[in-house]
């Protein structure tokens, strides 16, 4: 029944939204007004009828209708609720589904705020915009028709479920897929602006105008799945770290690493109008890196922990970036005349030219991200032997290259626009130079005598330097010639330049992520050994004492532990449970980490193995320094964002009500 | 447009060659780096029956074949083809070896009895000879010439073309 009426909704869907982005176009084309509002009630149409499948979908998880494959696949009749409903996106079909509903969100909510109102330009557009945003929906209509039917039907039917990869039975794959795709999804907005300014021959300033917000949100989404994914790899996997290069990681980071550089370049091309075929280049590479790495991740041509299945999605998809991308550039080469910009730089020492370096820096890390992660391809069709690049080849060129982007985050917001004079650079640079020298001495003093650790906190210290300058000298200035308080003008200036101020904040957090993955990663330290029962583990200050294992059954699965006591500096710290989970339906055991989790350093255990009487359990005890301060300046990140997107009413609200209160 | 702007576009295509060339390949297939190479000794007790030591088979080419009883279905679908194929090249003298790993004993005797194993087969405690081998998983399969070689590595069930290729290979050297 549910099979049925989802398959069939999926169709109804993809004849709407082929009528939808037909209509737009002819609408367009002959200038029919009705067509046009056909082409809109239909993209709303349509995301309603994505919208019942998903329902139908969830409403099958949730009740456990065991005749659709799909429920068979990811949950079992005693899986939680929360987990039967997360199970939408725990395998292939079903991501497919919710990254088709939330494109057809996406869509509809641009129709909803463009359709009557938005910036001049927009109506010219608009047809365009729903066109290709519809495009990209019929793609993942097809795929769903004729490859991954999430309502397929199985038969016999069993009587219960295989269940969740247990993996993803935590929380935080609540949380983390959604963002992702949102992520994902969002930069298909800004893409198809730029692809309809190209169709309609206005490939100006226009379309990064309109779309400004929506790359910041999206961009915001992107880099919210990615930290949130760390932290799930951290405290699930059981393996101390929480980034790995693995081939579907570095599918997300290279998005990341371009639309990084696209909100960065749409700066110079609203102020200068240079950069046009470039920012095309961005957005549309980030779009494609966004297909490039689904590609990745269910083709299985490459091997990683994330993969989910091959078949004929991965054909299809392959078809689909090749549309992208000759589409894409074929666009950018037919209007290659009207692209031309009017700016040049006018001095290498200057904040255009900053900028330019940033984008440099920023494409050349995702090159060599790219490079590294399809290296097993190349070699094997090249030379015909498999190599993969791990690790070493990562840490190695994203270290360097992320210390010179970490320079140019202190020197792009403050150098002048235009041609820097010795007396912009001496008033904005030498105090924040001066502090990060003297913080490093102290550093060193304190007896730090690893130079990349010396390196990266020199250059952290920098940056922070320039972003406390620029806030003090600009909050004593508005404070002096307003005569207003000093917390006053601090509240006023960030809301007056959100976007500068905004961009500031989310500079600080990335400064702070560096310093905890740059710390965590230098004075990482981990030991492994076998214990018998009342045995000691010693690590640096702290020391974890063996008392026994235990077991339990839980609802799922079996759990055996062993129950540790911390120890810092002697005096008892709290106790620890590292264990393993046995599940039914598969091989070998999981990982059950306990850690203390600390704002400074975390005390992470692992259970490797015991001896099945409980007599002694390998334990390994891994001390990460500093790891929190990665997480927490993925929050600062968010609030950096925030204060740059929120619209002007809502914040002014806020810092009405946050007055009130102080007074 | 003119030849020299559809280069832009057309810059994509080696790039989408190379991933379609993905599809012909298989990330999983590791090429194994014992082979050409001397296979690694071993020992191994045969069920209801003595040692035997691959130094032993000196001159006689070898078939070691690693299962398991509760690989389902691929080493039940092999099994048939081992045991034809010894009974079809024993008198040629070539030799077959199966190693049992990580199985329990009454699993694995029932497992050969019911394809009547004739061949000799014997537990690996320890997993000793699965980690000389390199062995992932089961069924794998290692053909050994007379000079005590490993020509051939197969991972997963063998079909019979592949079996008759390769038992005639390390039958023909001398």
């Amino acid at each position: 029944m549910i099979s049925t009426l989802g398959g069939f909704t999926l169709f109804l869907a993809l004849g709407v939204t082929l009528y939808a982005a037909a209509a737009a176009v002819l609408g367009a084309r002959q200038g029919r007004e009705d067509w046009l509002a056909s082409s809109r009630n239909a993209v709303l149409a349509h995301f309603c009828l994505v919208t019942l499948a998903i329902f139908l979908l969830e409403y099958a998880l949730v009740t456990s209708d065991f005749s659709l494959r799909y429920v068979v696949n990811t949950s079992t009749r005693g899986s939680l609720t929360r987990y039967k409903i997360a199970g939408l996106w725990g395998s292939l079909e079903g991501s497919i589904l919710l990254w088709e509903w939330l494109q057809s969100l996406m869509a509809a909510l641009v129709v909803a705020r463009y359709s009557d109102r938005g910036p001049s330009g927009c109506r010219q557009l608009m047809p365009y915009v729903q066109a290709v945003l519809q495009g990209i929906s019929v793609f993942f209509l097809l795929l769903m028709t004729f490859a991954v039917n999430p309502f397929a039907r199985i038969f016999p039917i069993p009587p219960d479920g295989r269940g969740l990869n247990p993996l993803l039975e935590v929380t935080d794959m609540l949380v983390h897929p959604l963002l992702l795709y949102s992520g994902y999804v969002g930069f298909s907005v800004p893409y198809a602006f730029a692809m309809a300014a190209l169709i309609t021959g206005r490939p100006t300033e226009e379309w990064l105008r309109i779309t400004r917000r929506w790359t910041v949100v999206a961009w915001l989404f992107l880099t919210g799945g990615i930290f949130y994914g760390g932290w799930w790899s951290y405290r699930t996997l059981g393996w101390g770290g929480y980034w790995a290069w693995d081939p579907v990681e570095n599918a997300s980071f290279m998005p990341w690493l371009t639309g990084t550089a696209f909100i960065h370049s749409v700066m110079i091309q609203e102020r200068k109008r240079m950069l046009r075929v470039w920012n095309l280049v961005l957005v549309t590479l980030t779009f494609s890196l966004v297909i490039f790495g689904t590609f990745l991740t269910r083709s299985g041509i490459l091997g990683s922990v994330h993969a989910f299945a091959d078949g004929p999605v991965g054909v299809m998809f392959l078809a689909f970036l090749a549309l992208v991308l000759l589409f894409s550039f074929g666009l950018v080469a037919y209007r290659s005349d009207q692209l031309k910009g009017h700016g040049e730089l006018d001095s290498i020492v200057s904040r255009e030219s900053a900028f330019l370096l940033n984008n440099l820096v920023l494409v050349g890390i995702c090159f060599t991200v790219f490079l590294g992660t399809i290296f097993p391809l190349l070699s094997e069709a090249i030379r015909g032997n498999k190599i993969s690049v791990g690790m070493p080849y990562f840490n190695k060129v994203s270290v360097p290259l992320g210390m010179a982007l970490l320079l140019l985050m202190g020197i792009g917001p403050l150098i002048a626009w235009g041609r820097a004079s010795l007396n912009n650079l001496q008033r904005n640079f030498l105090k924040p130079i001066l502090g990060a020298v003297a913080g490093t001495a102290v550093l060193y003093a304190l007896g730090m005598r690893h130079v990349e650790a010396l390196a990266a906190f020199a250059f952290c210290f920098f940056v922070i330097g320039t972003i406390i300058f620029e806030f003090v000298v600009a909050t004593r200035t508005r404070a002096r010639t307003m005569g207003e308080s000093f917390l006053t003008a601090f509240g006023t200036l960030l809301l007056k330049s959100r976007r500068r101020y905004g961009g500031l904040i989310v500079h600080l957090g990335v400064v702070i992520a560096i310093v905890g993955i740059a710390v965590s990663s230098i004075y990482k330290v981990e030991r492994e050994q076998t214990l018998r029962s009342g045995e000691s583990l010693a690590v640096g200050r702290y020391s974890v004492r063996f008392d026994g294992m235990e077991a339990g059954e839980r609802p799922t699965h079996i759990l055996v532990w062993a129950n540790l006591m911390a120890f810092r500096d002697g005096k008892p710290l709290r106790e620890l449970t590292p264990g393993q989970r046995f599940y039914p339906n598969q091989q070998s055991p999981f990982a059950s980490v306990d850690a203390r989790y600390h704002w400074n350093e975390d005390l992470y255990v692992i259970l490797s193995s015991f001896e099945r009487d409980g007599s002694s359990a390998t334990i390994k005890v891994i001390i990460n320094p500093m790891i929190s301060w990665i997480w927490i300046g993925g929050v600062v990140i968010l609030l950096g964002v925030l204060v740059a997107v929120l619209p002007e009413r809502r914040l002014a609200l806020l810092t009405i009500r946050a007055k009130a209160q102080v007074a | 447009m003119s030849w020299k702007k559809a280069l832009i576009p057309l810059a994509c295509v080696p790039l989408i060659i190379l991933l379609a060339y993905g599809f012909r390949t298989d990330p999983k297939a590791i090429p194994s780096p014992l082979v050409e190479k001397a296979a690694p000794g071993f020992r191994i007790a045969i069920y209801d029956g003595d040692d035997l030591f691959l130094a032993g088979l000196k001159g006689k080419p070898v078939v070691l074949n690693f299962w398991a009883s509760w690989c389902y279905p691929a080493c039940y679908e092999e099994a048939p083809l081992l045991e034809a194929t010894w009974r079809k090249y024993k008198e040629q003298g070539l030799m077959m070896v199966g190693v049992d790993i990580q199985d329990k004993e009454a699993n694995a005797r029932e497992f050969m009895g019911r394809f009547g194993f004739t061949f000799p087969n014997g537990p690996d405690p320890g997993s000793k000879i699965s980690i000389d081998y390199g062995v992932y998983g089961v069924p794998e399969t290692f053909f050994i010439d007379r000079q005590g070689r490993i020509t051939y590595k197969h991972v997963g069930g063998l079909t019979a073309e592949l079996m008759e290729e390769q038992v005639r290979a390390i039958l023909k050297e001398r």
